[in-house]
């Protein structure tokens, strides 16, 4: 398996079919850090309000002494409930995110892609307690992680859960990556049609994605790339030679990446 | 077909910008209920965005659109599908005198297979005891050294010793509460790995406590046992075998015997009596720690037939409230032809 599934692909009842992006093990583990980070801050500043009570009230004859003993009691309730309580809490209340799955753009959801329920919150983290097993080195739920398609831990198998990522919300100015250019292909409204007949997503994803990373790829694989891209888009839609001449291979993907993002066709 | 992109962006970005606007809303006030227009107009939306996105996925295959459109779509269709059950309001009263007792009894053989299950520990750990008394210190774990002392010399001197009630007895409680939940919901949990680790940990409990036992009853020293452990022991051991009970659940789910049915589908059964059953354990954990430090730990002997007498009632009470709480009586069945 090893992380072979990166998106969970959900079919509506109405037939619509979306895919959500699966949080990576490396992304996890790096929000786990962080939610660790945050239980020792609050069970450190609890631990210190409760010591500072005990200090305050130990001059007074009675009530000093049984602060002294129910203040050593409740730290240790506190710190057991922050510890199994802070995940169900956050999880709960944020709609399946903690600190750290904010910070990294992470979200805990039904395997289904509905929203999270209460229950499932439950036991997703009392299943934490074999997950982080041997100690706390989470062993158990990391070697999970790594051989479920869907990088579960046992706690997300058991509540059936798992982890996306909160995917960016603003669709992109096409004109400012594109250019405003005149594109030559205009003038052939019927190969236009053609090439975005036959151009699949994933070509016309790709093919935006090298002219809108142009700048950050080295001379000779800028070159490279775009003649590849540019080769394969001909034999897709051979426009006549009055119209390609004089385009470079980049400027020609170019005016595909035009052509199938933003020209409007019959 | 080839869809006009820019036409078609214009045209609908209105409505995706007001999904948008409501799920943010939503999200922000999770448990809100929304009036019936505002629902009707989410449905509305919802719908028209769903077809927007079979339309660009269809006729134009633009990537980023479509990934934005997916996403706002996942938002929307996770919060009109989601579970109704769990929006029923939690009421304490209704989930102790019925659902707890109810789930109970709805897995009376997992609960029996883990009270057994301790029980042939604690004869193990009785017979191993009584065939070699040598053996003792082997069983009883480091953080419970003061066991290996004699018994009876332990009952003298815990006999001469003047309560306190506020010498470390909160700290102890804490201590006992936090590790018997700890044990407890790792006694379900590792029902997960098919049930092994969950019968090793009751036998392993079931051992140390039959060893206890039989080492006070040879010594003769019965009377300080019942008293010592009756108290909070009728509430504790019931808790950790809810917990067995729930991982043998598990470790029945896991195996999936007598059903068809896939193990998301399975878990997906189970889920809300895990709950229940873990929830019930940590109360009964809750009240044994303070049982135990405050109770429990006092061995001044004219209290011993007030504390057995405490201790036994509580048990009688547990069986008849697990047995018998929130039962509804049976309908009289008419016969139709």
């Amino acid at each position: 398996m090893l992380g072979t599934t990166t998106t969970l692909t959900v079919r509506t009842p109405e037939g619509v079919v979306f895919e959500i992006p699966l949080a990576s093990p490396f992304s996890r583990c790096l929000a786990l850090a962080l939610d660790m980070a945050v239980i020792f801050a609050l069970t450190i500043l609890f631990s210190q309000f409760i010591q500072l009570l005990t200090i305050a009230t130990s001059g007074v004859p009675v009530l000093g002494r049984v602060f002294a003993d129910f203040g050593t009691g409740a730290a240790i309730v506190l710190q057991f409930a922050i510890t199994v309580g802070y995940g169900m809490a956050t999880e709960w209340l944020w709609s399946g995110r903690t600190v750290g799955k904010r910070i990294l753009r992470l979200r805990v959801m039904d395997e289904r892609g509905l929203s999270l329920g209460v229950k499932q919150v439950v036991i997703r983290n009392l299943f934490r307690l074999l997950d982080m097993l041997p100690s706390t080195f989470y062993l158990i739920g990391g070697i999970s992680c790594l051989v479920t398609a869907r990088c579960q831990r046992l706690g997300d198998i058991a509540a059936g859960t798992l982890v996306i990522r909160e995917a960016e919300l603003a669709p992109p100015a096409l004109g400012q990556l594109i250019g405003t250019e005149r594109n030559s292909f205009a003038a052939a409204p019927h190969l236009e049609a053609r090439l975005r007949q036959r151009t699949t997503p994933a070509e016309a994803r790709l093919a935006l994605d090298a002219v809108t990373r142009r700048n950050e790829l080295d001379p000779e694989a800028r070159l490279e790339l775009f003649a590849r891209l540019a080769e394969y888009f001909r034999e897709i839609a051979e426009f006549p030679e009055e119209i390609t001449i004089g385009l470079s291979d980049e400027q020609y993907v170019r005016n595909v990446v035009e052509t199938l993002f933003r020209r409007a066709s019959v | 077909m080839i869809l006009d992109l820019d036409k078609f962006i214009a045209k609908e970005r209105f409505f995706w910008d007001e999904l948008a606007a409501l799920l943010a809303r939503q999200e922000a006030q999770p448990d809100r209920r929304p009036p019936l227009e505002e629902a009707k107009r989410f449905h509305y939306l919802y719908q028209r965005v769903s077809s927007d996105l079979v339309k660009l996925k269809t006729f134009a295959g633009e990537a980023e659109t479509t990934r934005f459109l997916e996403r706002l779509v996942a938002r929307a269709y996770s919060r009109l599908h989601e579970d109704g059950g769990e929006k029923v309001p939690f009421r304490p009263w209704r989930w102790l005198t019925r659902v707890f007792p109810a789930t109970f009894r709805r897995h009376w053989i997992a609960f029996a297979l883990s009270f057994g299950t301790f029980c042939v520990g604690a004869g193990f750990g009785a017979g191993a005891l009584k065939w070699n008394p040598q053996s003792k210190a082997d069983f009883i774990p480091p953080q419970f050294s003061h066991l290996n002392e004699k018994p009876s010399k332990r009952v003298e001197r815990e006999e001469q010793k003047n309560f306190d009630a506020f010498q470390g007895r909160h700290e102890f409680s804490a201590q006992l509460m936090t590790h018997n939940t700890k044990v407890t919901i790792l006694t379900m949990v590792t029902g997960f790995l098919w049930g092994i680790f969950t019968l090793i940990l009751l036998f392993y409990n079931g051992t140390l406590m039959g060893v206890v036992i039989y080492d006070y009853l040879a010594d003769g020293q019965g009377v300080f046992l019942s008293a010592w452990l009756l108290p909070h022991g009728s509430f504790e051991l019931p808790a950790v075998f809810l917990g067995g009970q729930a991982g043998l659940i598990i470790a029945h789910t896991m195996f999936g015997w007598g059903t068809n049915l896939r193990l998301r589908q399975r878990f997906a059964r189970i889920r809300g009596d895990l709950v229940t059953l873990i929830g019930g354990a940590g109360l009964l954990l809750v009240w044994a720690g303070i049982v135990e430090a405050f109770l429990s730990q006092y061995h001044a002997p004219q209290f011993y037939p007030w504390k057995i007498g405490f201790g036994a009632v509580q048990l009688l009470a547990l069986i008849l409230y697990l047995a018998f709480c929130g039962r509804r009586p049976a309908s009289k069945k008419t016969l139709s032809l």
